[in-house]
């Protein structure tokens, strides 16, 4: 992978910023995609170029494809080239169904199943000329087992997995791979707003015993990027101290 | 220079593998030479390249024959 070219989305803080250090790490340019918080990006671009890599900030909301069109071409332009997407700008809206507004439906939808969309299609033309492409997606646990109060954010992410499919499909014979990694509970900001009594119950769920770390997604998500998984695409991987067992 | 109708002519052989000689106007993609709608997509991608414009996905959709690309591109030129 040494040498090519990343566009994380939502790469400023969490997972997200796991993955854009790891892919770092291993002499991947980096483009880290944030919705608001500038000043985290270029935190995290600047920790991408203590590896020897470039690095560049660019701001996006991946909801929306005139936004997502634009990032793509600034990177296109920068880079040069971008043979890997991540997919893992996403955000919650939690609450119980009778209470979710269908705003708070759409604004989650719109973000982590719509984005991933959005960015997919934008870097198609780029990754079909090139003739190589990697998209990794990121999905998580809840969007194949459900959970009570994130309605919203189970459908986004059980779609992504859909999504992965057919890119998959539709992009084979074109050198471009698609493949999901579906995390289970990772300590990050997203889970820290997680009550203690749920995270309990949860603890109790998963088979290892503890939540995961975003660098335990980092590397299968770099693993899919590279090579290694040159014969795997169209599948999920879960990332959750067995949770799933498929 | 090339004509407009040469330069598709070497364009669509060398995307779809065929010889410039089946590249004639009332050859459809699909069945006469062999695109996949993919292969489709990505000669509108090419063919905006070559010639410099933007031809919008409903334009896109109702390409068909070869002739079809040799009567758009003419117009848009």
């Amino acid at each position: 992978m040494k040498g090519q070219h990343a566009l994380v989305t939502g790469g400023s803080r969490g997972i997200g910023k796991a993955i854009c250090l790891e892919l770092a790490s291993q002499g991947v340019h980096v483009a880290v995609n944030y919705s608001g918080n500038k000043e985290k990006a270029e935190q995290v671009a600047d920790e991408c170029r203590t590896y020897g890599v470039e690095a560049m900030t660019i701001q996006a909301n991946v909801a929306d494809s005139a936004s997502v069109q634009s990032m793509v071409k600034t990177v296109m332009g920068e880079f040069g080239a971008i043979e890997i997407l991540v997919n893992n700008a996403g955000i919650t809206r939690d609450t119980l169904i009778m209470r979710m507004k269908e705003e708070d439906f759409d604004a989650v939808i719109d973000t982590n199943l719509k984005g991933v969309f959005n960015c997919a299609k934008a870097v198609t033309r780029p990754m079909m000329k090139q003739r190589y492409g990697r998209i990794i997606n990121i999905s998580s646990v809840v969007g194949v087992l459900g959970n009570a109060g994130q309605a919203n954010y189970v459908a986004s992410k059980a779609g992504v997995i859909g999504l992965t499919k057919s890119l998959a499909r539709e992009l084979a014979n074109r050198n471009i791979r698609a493949n999901a990694v579906a995390p289970g509970f990772i300590q990050t900001e997203m889970t820290d707003k997680l009550p203690e009594d749920t995270k309990g119950e949860l603890l109790k769920q998963i088979p290892l015993g503890e939540l995961g770390k975003p660098e335990d997604v980092a590397k299968v998500v770099a693993f899919l990027a590279s090579d290694a998984a040159s014969y795997m695409t169209g599948q999920t991987l879960h990332v959750d101290g067995g949770m799933v067992m498929p | 220079m090339a004509t407009i109708q040469d330069r598709i002519s070497k364009i669509v052989s060398e995307r779809l593998g065929v010889d410039e000689s089946e590249v004639k106007r009332e050859a459809t993609f699909k069945d006469d030479l062999g695109a996949d709608s993919l292969d489709v997509v990505e000669l509108v991608m090419e063919l905006e390249d070559e010639f410099d414009l933007e031809i919008s996905d409903e334009d896109a959709e109702k390409i068909g024959t070869v002739g079809d690309v040799v009567d758009y591109i003419e117009r848009h030129q």
